[in-house]
């Protein structure tokens, strides 16, 4: 276990993801004051309809202006999921003996396959899909999960229906709005006309209400969940299979906390018969083996799942990967072999029980103030609601007065008003301290 | 040596084999049964029966990818290959097709590579994400390199796992509601995108083209740039220079042609200059040398060629601050949120390689192994010269454009790989006006270049 003295300097990342970027105005609208020239290529319409910037820079925006503001403050980012950890030894060393065998000319390789390194493939199917009929071939790997949902929405095109959970991850919609697929924003509800919203709250204890829940070709589905960190039973993933079976639609399944799981609770959908006919799983390297930065992630899509007219889905997403992609970095995927061997997957396996211990820490600190908690059990993620707040005011609020950057609710739907996202990812030592001043304030 | 490798290759690019297509039975384009239902000796009625009953979902395929005539390019060259490495088990198959770089990477750039990836495992040297424009550091240095005194800042960098991804990222930026002109012949990732995303019409088999794309003609009768006078006015402007597949260079003239051409227009010029660095002096080596380019050009490059990247995924794009849309809206402003929201930045060990690479050692180094394709296409234009051939590119690129008037670019590049077991890129791949056109990568172990053309000195003799 790692534990690290909180130094007094701030915090700033070796990437510096805090550096100011060119400062647009905010308005969308900017008109052109030098005498400048514009082109008269229209502005696309679907870009025009975001909101503001997307979710996560927008946090280390408010960061940022907090540091220059604060400057003497010993900031805890508990905000942006972003891994802390270093990576086992037994996988940084694939990766730097495959780039070493690239100055060789016995170990130079070029272009790899777009699809990702067959071993790889296996590996993959080997180390999650083992018995669930998922072959090497249905796999492709990626250079992660969020690039992975703009490739399937482009493969999807805009005249698909699509529905999300409320809240879910922001790359579902903020893709489905590029793409064209989510109409207009409507001020009043806080939602794009388009989407179907499913909610997910305590009313109905994070999963939806399906018999309430409108057809849409596409849903999109996170589990263990980012932000609330629920996990989807069995019997609630066969219901969500009926559903999609029953209505022709195609399951967009995000499993990429499934390495969080502690109980029981279904690890893929491709646990679930009949799976392999409506659902796609899309999963990720980047919390299970602290690749945030390395890159690399895969998405399954089965042999069976086929359009309406019979033309296997596989067939144009491997059409996609091969036309607007070219495979995920072959340093990467090195990595991402050893992390599958028996010592690699090992060693994963303490790293995320240390940040478990985290999560555990925080879900603590909350409930011993009286907050109701979610999360924290099943994914790195500890879901706190502060009834008849603004998500907004409450992150605010915390960073002021505690410099801890959360991730408010609202930031991930209208159904995460009044809740804050607190990762538990960090180390020991910050997240302690963190502890300590969450329980100082609220106390 | 060559021939494990090749097979290595083959065997790792599945999708050639499934995607079992040939650009010529246009009837097996609308099959969609999956592929192993093909050869089984099934009854009839039994097969039919299997695809009826088995279930499908309700979604619709989207109408676009309907349009793509076949698969992508170059599985397709992969899928040929392997074919006839089953056929020829033991020909030494020699690949001057894909444009895949073979000599290994200067260690000054891989143990760079090392130390970032060890360093992922100590407390200190661990970063998870990093900015989605790229590492700091790295975007300076692309800038202080490539762009000095040019007024393209470190800021205006986005630093990417390729151009191929950015040129789709870019697309996804512009939307299906613009219209495009590429080169003919071009990159076939410009039409494929385009096709994609929804700006095209349907593929027109009487003059292979997609409709409501401008295609750019690029012959030898105009020198390889294309006679902007008659060309219909689009949204978006592809071009790449050095080309691929034809090698052309285009001069500070010409680019300035272009560039008032784009500013009449009103349209954005999307620059490819991946192939910069194997052009000679004297050429310009990227679009914003041209005075007012910042206002009508993106530019997007890639250390694949450079740094032999080709698996390791690095590139760049160049978006400047004065490129607005019609409504003054800065098109960086727009790329950036894409790049956000779409992406997730480039492999940080990447990123550490191609700070390497431009470093003073680095770039020493890549000029090397640049010297090294150069003069392999040396080789391969002087030996097609000395059979008679018109022959083209060469000088500026790692690609070698010879004429075969009056034959089919695919059937040339059946015939070459049949008789010479040499793998090519047949022109008309490229689009129609690369009919009659093979196009010769220059990448490759000496030893193999000079062993091809020894080939096709006898075969062509």
């Amino acid at each position: 276990m790692l534990y690290c003295q909180l130094s007094s300097r701030i915090r700033i990342p070796y990437a510096v993801s805090l550096q100011p970027n060119t400062t647009w105005s905010t308005s969308s609208n900017l008109s052109n004051e030098k005498s400048g020239h514009c082109t008269s290529v229209p502005r696309n319409a679907n870009m025009e309809k975001l909101r503001s910037g997307y979710l996560f820079p927008e946090i280390s925006r408010h960061e940022l202006e907090h540091t220059q503001k604060s400057p003497h403050a010993r900031l805890i980012r508990l905000g942006i999921g972003d891994t802390t950890q270093p990576i086992p030894d037994i996988i940084t060393s694939a990766m730097a003996e495959h780039a070493h065998a690239l100055s060789t000319v016995q170990g130079y390789r070029g272009y790899g396959a777009e699809q990702g390194n067959m071993a790889l493939r296996r590996a993959i199917a080997e180390t999650f899909y083992r018995d669930l009929g998922v072959k090497g071939n249905e796999i492709f790997v990626s250079d992660g999960a969020q690039c992975d949902i703009s490739r399937l929405q482009m493969l999807l095109g805009s005249n698909v229906s699509v529905a999300v959970q409320d809240p879910s991850f922001p790359a579902y919609i903020d893709s489905s709005v590029i793409v064209g697929q989510a109409g207009k924003f409507q001020e009043e509800t806080g939602k794009y006309e388009n989407i179907v919203y499913m909610k997910c709250g305590h009313d109905n204890n994070f999963f939806p209400d399906l018999s309430t829940t409108s057809r849409t070709d596409i849903i999109f589905f996170c589990s263990p969940n980012n932000p609330t960190g629920y996990a989807a039973s069995r019997q609630q993933l066969k219901q969500l299979v009926e559903f999609a079976k029953a209505n022709g639609s195609i399951i967009i399944f995000d499993s990429a906390y499934s390495t969080y799981i502690s109980d029981e609770s279904p690890r893929s959908i491709f646990e679930i018969p009949g799976a392999k006919e409506v659902a796609i799983e899309i999963s990720s390297f980047s919390k299970f083996a602290g690749f945030t930065g390395v890159r690399l992630g895969w998405t399954v899509v089965p042999e069976d799942l086929t359009y309406s007219n019979g033309f296997p889905v596989m067939k144009d997403y491997d059409r996609i990967v091969c036309t607007c992609f070219n495979g995920a970095s072959s340093v990467a995927q090195a990595g991402g072999l050893a992390c599958l061997s028996k010592e690699g997957y090992r060693a994963l396996t303490r790293v995320v029980d240390y940040y478990r211990g985290n999560a555990e820490i925080i879900v603590d600190t909350f409930a011993s103030l009286g907050l109701k908690v979610d999360g924290g059990r099943n994914a790195p993620y500890v879901w706190v609601r502060f009834p008849g707040y603004s998500s907004w005011e409450i992150f605010s609020e915390i960073l002021e007065k505690t410099h801890i950057v959360t991730v408010p609710g609202r930031g991930f739907g209208p159904g995460g008003e009044e809740y804050i996202r607190v990762s538990a990812f960090g180390h020991r030592g910050c997240i302690l301290e963190a502890s300590r001043r969450l329980k100082n304030l609220y106390k | 040596m060559s021939l494990t490798q090749n097979l290595y290759t083959s065997i790792s690019s599945p999708s050639s084999a499934f995607l079992a297509h040939s650009n010529f039975n246009s009837r097996a384009k609308n099959v969609s049964l999956p592929a192993k239902r093909f050869g089984i000796c099934k009854c009839v009625s039994a097969a039919t029966q299997e695809a009826q009953t088995a279930y499908k979902t309700t979604v619709s395929r989207n109408a676009n990818m309907t349009k793509l005539q076949a698969g992508y390019l170059f599985p397709e060259i992969s899928r040929r290959r392997a074919a006839h490495l089953l056929k020829y088990p033991d020909a030494q198959v020699i690949s001057l097709g894909i444009g895949d770089t073979t000599e290994p990477i200067p260690e000054v750039i891989t143990s760079a590579m090392e130390m970032r990836s060890r360093a992922l495992s100590t407390l200190e040297g661990y970063s998870g994400y990093g900015a989605e424009q790229g590492e700091k550091a790295l975007r300076a240095a692309i800038a202080s390199t490539f762009y000095r005194n040019l007024g393209i800042e470190e800021d205006d960098i986005f630093v990417s796992d390729g151009a191929k991804c950015d040129l789709s990222r870019l697309q996804v930026v512009f939307g299906a509601n613009v219209t495009i002109a590429v080169q003919d012949p071009s990159y076939p990732v410009y039409v494929d995108s385009g096709v994609i995303m929804g700006q095209t019409g349907l593929f027109q088999k009487d003059d292979q083209k997609f409709g409501g794309i401008e295609y750019m003609k690029c012959t030898p009768e105009n020198g390889f740039f294309p006679d902007l006078s008659s060309v219909s006015r689009t949204d978006i402007i592809f071009f790449c220079s050095p080309n691929n597949p034809t090698g052309a260079a285009a001069t500070r003239e010409q680019l300035t042609q272009l560039v008032k051409f784009a500013k009449d227009n009103g349209s954005i010029i999307v620059y490819d200059s991946a192939y910069a660095m194997y052009s000679s002096e004297g050429l310009p080596h990227t679009i914003f040398e041209i005075p007012g380019a910042k206002e009508v050009a993106i530019e997007t490059s890639s250390f694949s060629k450079y740094a032999g990247f080709t698996g390791v995924r690095l590139g760049w794009t160049a978006v400047p601050k004065q490129l607005l849309f019609s409504d003054g809206f800065p098109v960086a402003k727009d790329f950036n949120r894409i790049v956000c929201t779409c992406f997730n930045g480039a492999s940080n060990i990447a990123q550490a390689g191609g700070l390497a690479c431009l470093s003073p050692e680095g770039l020493k180094a890549m000029h090397e192994v640049i010297g090294f394709y150069k003069e392999n296409t040396d080789i391969i234009v002087e030996t097609f010269n000395s059979l008679g051939f018109n022959v083209y590119g060469g000088k500026n690129a790692p690609y070698v454009w010879v004429h075969f008037p009056g034959r089919s670019s695919w059937d040339v590049f059946s015939e070459i790989l049949e008789k010479t077991h040499v793998v090519t890129t047949p022109g008309s791949g490229f689009g129609p006006a690369g009919e009659g056109f093979i196009r010769v990568s220059a990448f490759g172990h000496r030893s193999n270049v000079l062993e091809a053309c020894k080939r096709f000195k006898q075969l062509y003799k």
